[in-house]
């Protein structure tokens, strides 16, 4: 069995679990955002009254932090009422940022684990190991009421990265290459399994953009096996013993594919999805209105280090607005004590609360019909940031800070002196 | 449930995500009358004006991919869709959909024989299509199962109320 599969036959009660079979999982850990006040209904609807551990629910308010409309203000008063009645301790307020940062500054999510959250990004919790996947409002209430979901057992893709990251590539280079050359579809209903030696070179912050992006070829969850990296990193936040399980000799995956990213240029997807996707040389001049730093995909302190880098001591272009977002509160404060605040509020970075910002287009950096941004985000569907006439270009943060400097998209490498 | 849905068709191309289907900025609306009116607008700004109760959604593949947003569905259902056909989904806005009864077929190659306005009427236990319009008959994936079971008592809300209600 994959270490998935155990995973999940664990959270069923099961002894073993085949491909394909539908099995009703215990989840360890339950969020909801402050866009789904549906579960809250839904869950009144099925005739809840209590939630069935508060212990292991978590709410965000973290895509509308801080409200800018009556109704948002309305939709997160009655979340904040939800958990004061429900005795839940994990209200995760406006001002702690994006849920998957949260979950990972926290050290929550951990090997092992089954993690649903209201949101389709929660992949990004395979870093640690864990089995992570998004639902819907109504879902997410079955399991407020139940403490339960069903979930057919997934095919596993085996995503193998070998090779040396040259300079100014990054693991959100990476993964939009692959993307570009699976499709925004090649893993729908599957899980992928990121491995190889690869995986050595990368911070568990650029794990978590890899297992991030995986939605965006259509992942149901994604997973790297925990190593000394994943242990370290929550040796200092995680409490709890976890169990780590590991893949069996001998699993036959359904896919296995290989990547050599020696050679790998930063890349770039171009509007208006995520799998069109070219060497960023395709799209060197293209004028940029506003740059965007952010997201659960690239909002860490690793992100700001590496634009402070290349902005410090310069301005940014005076026809380019710079946004920042950190994903979360520890990555604000941990980045102002770096001092990378400093420098790039002097570079001419504008900087917004931690949350989703403009990352979903409601509010904090819209865009204009007709202006092009270039962000470190993971979507650039018609309309994902502001105007459906807008054109979104994703990149690595690298790429963002490079392009806010020069306004204009240009290749990062040559902004960077030392290696990576 | 309706076993035979009848409808005109209304044709999408692949990868339709949930931004266009319902954009985000419309998200902090709770009721499902006001959420229906946006329904697929990030596409077809226009579309509830044509659109009629019953109609059908024809789509290439990977429809729905993207965010969980639940509304993306409920604007469906709330619109009054009769099902939509696509070649495959995108899987939170499947299990979103099924949920709420709305009839989601799996139909490989759909797009390529339908068009726009063509009228179809699809049978969801056998997977029986014809387009009326044209004449062809099509084979689609029947609904069976626990996704059936969910159709069948109207969507996942009375089933877990029938069963868990406190
Ligand atoms: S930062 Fe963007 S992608 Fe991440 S949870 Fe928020 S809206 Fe979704």
């Amino acid at each position: 069995m994959h270490a998935i599969e155990k995973i999940l036959a664990k959270a069923a009660g099961l002894s073993s679990i085949t491909t394909g079979e539908i099995i009703n999982c215990k989840v360890d850990l339950a969020g909801i955002n402050d866009l789904y006040l549906q579960t809250i209904l839904s869950f009144y609807e099925m005739g809840g009254k209590k939630v069935f551990d508060p212990k292991k629910i978590i709410v965000f308010l973290d895509h509308y932090a801080p409200a800018s409309t009556i109704a948002q203000a309305e939709n997160q008063k009655q979340f904040r009422e939800f958990c004061w009645d429900q005795g839940i301790d994990l209200l995760m307020d406006i001002d702690q940022g994006v849920c998957h940062q949260i979950i990972a500054d926290k050290g929550l999510a951990q090997p092992g684990m089954v993690v649903v959250v209201t949101d389709s990004h929660t992949t990004t919790h395979g870093a640690f190991g864990a089995f992570g996947t998004g639902v819907g409002a109504t879902d997410l209430a079955i399991i407020l009421m139940t403490g339960q979901l069903w979930f057919r057992v997934p095919e596993i893709i085996r995503i193998n990265l070998e090779g040396q990251l040259p300079k100014g590539v990054y693991a959100k280079d990476i993964i939009l290459d692959i993307i570009g050359k699976v499709g925004a579809d090649y893993a729908v209903y599957k899980a992928v399994e990121i491995s190889g030696s690869v995986l050595t070179q990368l911070s568990v912050s650029e794990r978590m953009t890899l297992c991030n992006m995986t939605t965006e070829m259509g992942a149901k969850a994604s997973y790297i096996q925990p190593d000394e990296i994943t242990f370290s990193y929550l040796k200092e936040r995680a409490s709890q013993e976890y169990e780590v399980f590991t893949t069996d000799p001998g699993y036959q995956y359904t896919a296995d594919l290989t990547f050599d990213v020696s050679e790998l240029k930063p890349q770039i997807a171009a509007p208006h999805s995520v799998d069109n996707v070219s060497s960023i040389a395709q799209f060197i001049g293209t004028p940029v209105n506003q740059a965007y730093l952010g997201s659960c995909t690239n909002g860490r302190v690793d992100d700001l280090a590496i634009a402070a880098k290349i902005l410090k001591g310069k301005k940014i272009h005076p026809r380019t607005r710079f946004i920042v977002v950190p994903a979360s509160k520890s990555v604000l404060l941990e980045a102002i004590n770096k001092g990378y605040v400093q420098t790039l509020i002097e570079a001419g970075a504008t900087f917004v609360t931690p949350g989703c910002a403009s990352c979903l287009g409601t509010h904090e950096g819209l865009l204009a019909p007709g202006e092009v941004c270039i962000t470190a985000t993971n979507r650039n569907f018609p309309g994902r940031m502001g105007s459906n006439k807008a054109n979104i270009y994703l990149g690595s943060p690298a790429a963002v800070a490079a392009a806010a400097l020069e306004g204009e998209i240009v290749n990062p490498a040559g902004y960077l002196n030392e290696e990576r | 449930m309706v076993e035979v849905v009848r409808g005109n068709a209304f044709l999408f191309g692949p990868n339709i995500d949930t931004d266009q289907i319902y954009p985000g900025r419309f998200l902090d609306i709770t009721d499902p009358i006001e959420i229906g009116k946006h329904a697929m607008e990030g596409v077809v700004p226009d579309f509830c004006e044509k659109f009629k109760t019953g109609d059908i959604i024809v789509a290439s593949t990977n429809f729905g991919c993207g965010s969980s947003r639940e509304h993306a569905a409920v604007a469906l259902k709330a619109i009054g869709i009769g099902a939509v056909l696509a070649d495959s989904f995108g899987r939170i806005f499947y299990r979103n959909a099924i949920n709420l009864g709305i009839p989601l077929v799996v139909c490989p190659n759909i797009d390529k024989h339908v068009k726009q306005g063509d009228i179809l009427t699809v049978d969801i236990t056998t997977g029986n299509l014809v387009n009326e319009t044209t004449g062809i008959t099509i084979k689609a994936q029947p609904l069976t199962g626990y996704v059936m079971s969910i159709l069948q008592n109207g969507g996942i809300k009375s089933l877990i109320k029938s069963q868990y209600g406190q």
